[in-house]
């Protein structure tokens, strides 16, 4: 039992996912997410931040298979759901062939449907991803019908006020039309929806950022609840670092594609290493005026460069302060610097 | 006496409704508040709570259906609700200036930067064209666009978010107003390109003076950037006061449900404490407090009564039916 316990849930080994785009008339590859690992434990938070346009939502969107992996592999409860078949070494590195080109393992692509139970999305725009032609019993009940889990109408109907009621709102809800609720509440029939299939995996991409402060306490309070109750593990999505730390066991810092830094999260915010970390960290403004008064913000310049320019090295060296000759040369390992802690940089 | 000049903006006992199909939508609801000289203002409050209603009265580009139904706005003294288009256009822009969320609002996609700079300098200056066109690339330095002179000749698309952000502050400031008007100026934007900007607002702010009202529902920037701070629900003015009285002694059911729900460093292993309940609906707004459904404190009095606004600190005022309560009881000790 316990040897079951320290299993991960989900484990994620040098996941690519490259967008191909047209430029003039070639089409070249946008490196949205680039050779990324991590694992989520049963009933984990793991948090993912960084500036938008960083790869985020793509990490999501690909682990739960909503778009075809370009390379890695993706195991979920020790079934592999996708392997691309390139083989790594201990160190994490390719291991080639005598050509030196990648030497292929073989290749896995299960069917997901019966996965996509297990592994379910909530998304940041309560209004725009619920239909609003239905009504909330109809929107609730639908991955019900997709995947058969009830025998008459009677049962159906018992689920879904269930469900309902596990989100916080009521059978008098349940005829109502989603354009009807507010924000909140929109968030919680989103949530309910995912409930249904009973996952034991969430992917919540900017689930409580469109919502009011005092309305996301609630639906956060909701997700600890619904984790103490069912165990669910999250991969919490989120450009709100405070939420974020409020609600992850770890956090995972991304930047162009990459990842840069991850460890527990108060460890992550009290002791970060990374320099992106570092300025991702000083720019949260804090609420708290006497705080502000004594704070310092490391003001980083300029934009993130776009991942069809990708520098050569380390991503960050065109805003990192630190950067040397050899981050030009290099792009450095993400390697552990004790208890987990880990962190993508030659110099600190 | 100093004080009196330094006076910019009066806004007094303001009522700003809308005329829908469906009623009047008193969007705000009697607020009050002055402006000095060189300083910031904050309004904080949920989304519907007329922040934005509030900034575009005092801008005076309500929507159609919109009006000043009570209520005087003062700049300097006159009564701008009062004023006729023809003066109030020479007040936008070069008295007060207001930037939005989204910078395209603000900037015109089939023009370039540099053309939509210049026609605003010589709208509302003396200056000719080449005058207007140095005076637009001074300005695109002061706000940190690199490579101002070649930046003139792009259109906004060609920028990032954060640079048009800056385009849109050197366009409302390049006729120097008394105040800036900042409605979820970064709201759009990640936290390393808000910090720039928010730097840049304070930055520019200490060379030229002005005064900002900075409209927000984030307390991180309320609290990093303000010197006096308004809270708003349902149209109305819950609490204001320095952003000290705000976060360490707020005196309004509604501002201290909003501290303890918001995560900060010092909660983090703490449950937080969310307020119940579903936003306001002002087509249906009770009688009494604004607050009152949602409030786990109400009293008989506030289902019936919307309640006065009392002076609890210094420069400290909040409308509470809590605070008489509690002056009622410190009187009753007394005696
Ligand atoms: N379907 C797609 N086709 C092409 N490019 C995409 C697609 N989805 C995302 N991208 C690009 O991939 C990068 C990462 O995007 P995303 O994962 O949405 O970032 P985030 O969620 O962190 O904001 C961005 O540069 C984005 O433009
Ligand atoms: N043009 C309009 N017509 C009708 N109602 C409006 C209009 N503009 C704003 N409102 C209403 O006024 C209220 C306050 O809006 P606003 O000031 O935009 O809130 P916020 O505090 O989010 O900026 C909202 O309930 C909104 O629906
Ligand atoms: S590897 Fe070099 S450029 Fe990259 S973060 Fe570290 S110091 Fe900066
Ligand atoms: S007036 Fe009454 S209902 Fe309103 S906030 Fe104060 S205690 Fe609560
Ligand atoms: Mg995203
Ligand atoms: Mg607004």
């Amino acid at each position: 039992m316990s040897e079951n316990e320290k299993k991960p849930l989900l484990k994620v080994e040098h996941l690519k996912q490259y967008f191909p785009v047209s430029q003039g008339f070639h089409k070249i590859p946008l490196k949205a997410v680039d050779d990324i690992s991590f694992e989520i434990m049963p009933g984990e938070t793991l948090g993912l931040v960084g500036e938008s346009g960083c790869g985020k939502t793509t990490v999501g969107r690909t682990i739960l298979r909503l778009y075809e992996p370009t390379a890695g592999r993706i195991a979920f409860e020790d079934q592999v759901l996708f392997d691309s078949g390139e083989l790594y070494d201990e160190e994490g590195n390719q291991i080639l062939d005598e050509k030196g080109r990648p030497k292929k393992g073989r290749r896995v692509e299960v069917n997901m449907l019966p996965y996509r139970k297990k592994m379910q999305m909530v998304f940041q725009d309560p209004y725009s991803s619920l239909d609003p032609r239905m009504t909330v019993e109809e929107i609730v009940g639908e991955p019900l019908d997709t995947h058969h889990l009830y025998k008459n109408k009677k049962e159906r109907r018992e689920k879904v006020l269930s469900l309902l009621e596990t989100v916080g709102l009521n059978a008098e809800h349940a005829m109502r039309y989603a354009h009807e609720f507010s924000g909140g509440q929109r968030q919680r029939i989103g949530i309910a929806r995912a409930l249904a299939v009973n996952p034991s995996f969430i992917v919540c991409d900017e689930a409580v950022s469109a919502l009011d402060v005092s309305i996301q306490a609630q639906v956060l309070n909701m997700f600890e609840d619904l984790q103490d109750k069912l165990g669910i593990a999250y991969l919490f999505i989120a450009h709100d670092l405070l939420v974020v730390q409020h609600i992850s066991d770890r956090i995972a810092v991304m930047y162009l594609g990459h990842m840069m830094e991850i460890a527990d999260a108060d460890e992550l915010m009290n002791h970060p290493i990374h320099p992106y970390t570092l300025s991702l960290l000083s720019a949260i403004p804090i609420p708290d005026p006497e705080t502000a008064r004594h704070s310092h913000r490391i003001i980083l310049e300029g934009d993130v460069p776009s991942p069809l320019h990708m520098p050569t090295g380390c991503p960050f060296r065109t805003r990192c302060k630190y950067a040397t000759e050899k981050c030009a040369m290099e792009r450095p390992p993400l390697t552990d610097r004790g208890n987990g802690h880990k962190c993508a940089c030659w110099n600190r | 006496m100093s004080e009196e000049n330094n006076l910019l903006l009066e806004v007094d006992n303001l009522h700003t409704s809308f005329f829908t199909d469906a009623g009047e939508v008193k969007a705000v609801n009697g607020v009050t508040f002055n402006l000095e000289k060189g300083k910031t203002l904050g309004i904080v409050g949920e989304s519907g709570s007329g922040k934005s209603v509030t900034a575009y009265s005092i801008m005076q580009i309500l929507a159609e259906t919109g009006r000043v139904v009570e209520g005087e706005i003062r700049y300097k003294g006159e009564d701008i609700t009062k004023w006729d288009e023809k003066k109030l256009s020479k007040y936008r822009g070069e008295k007060v200036s207001i930037i939005f969320q989204d910078p395209m609002t603000s900037l015109n996609p089939v023009f370039t930067i540099g053309y939509q700079l210049k026609e605003a300098i010589l709208l509302h200056t003396n200056k000719n064209k080449d005058e207007a066109w140095k005076r637009a690339v001074e300005m695109l330095t002061l706000v940190g666009v690199n490579e101002p002179e070649s930046r003139m000749k792009q259109y906004p698309f060609e920028l990032s978010g954060g640079m048009r952000q800056r385009v849109m502050i050197a366009m409302a400031l390049c006729c120097e107003p008394d105040i800036l008007i900042a409605d979820e100026p970064t709201t759009a934007l990640d936290v390393t390109i808000q910090a720039q900007i928010l730097e840049l607002m304070q930055d520019l702010q200490k060379k030229l003076g002005m005064a900002i009202i900075m409209v927000t529902h984030d307390l991180g920037v309320i609290a990093s950037m303000c010197d006096e701070i308004i809270v708003m629900y349902g149209g109305r003015v819950c609490e204001r006061g320095t952003a000290d009285d705000i976060f360490y002694h707020p005196a309004h059911e509604y501002t201290k449900g909003l501290l303890r729900s918001i995560p900060t460093t010092e909660n983090m292993n703490e449950r937080l404490v969310p307020i119940g309940g579903t936003p306001i609906n002002l087509l249906n707004m009770p009688k009494g407090c604004a607050f009152c459904p949602r409030c786990e404190n109400a009293m008989k009095i506030c289902l019936e009564e919307v309640p006065e606004e009392y002076q609890v600190g210094e420069h400290h005022r909040a409308s509470c039916w809590m605070n008489v309560m509690d002056l009622y009881e410190s009187e009753e000790a007394k005696a």
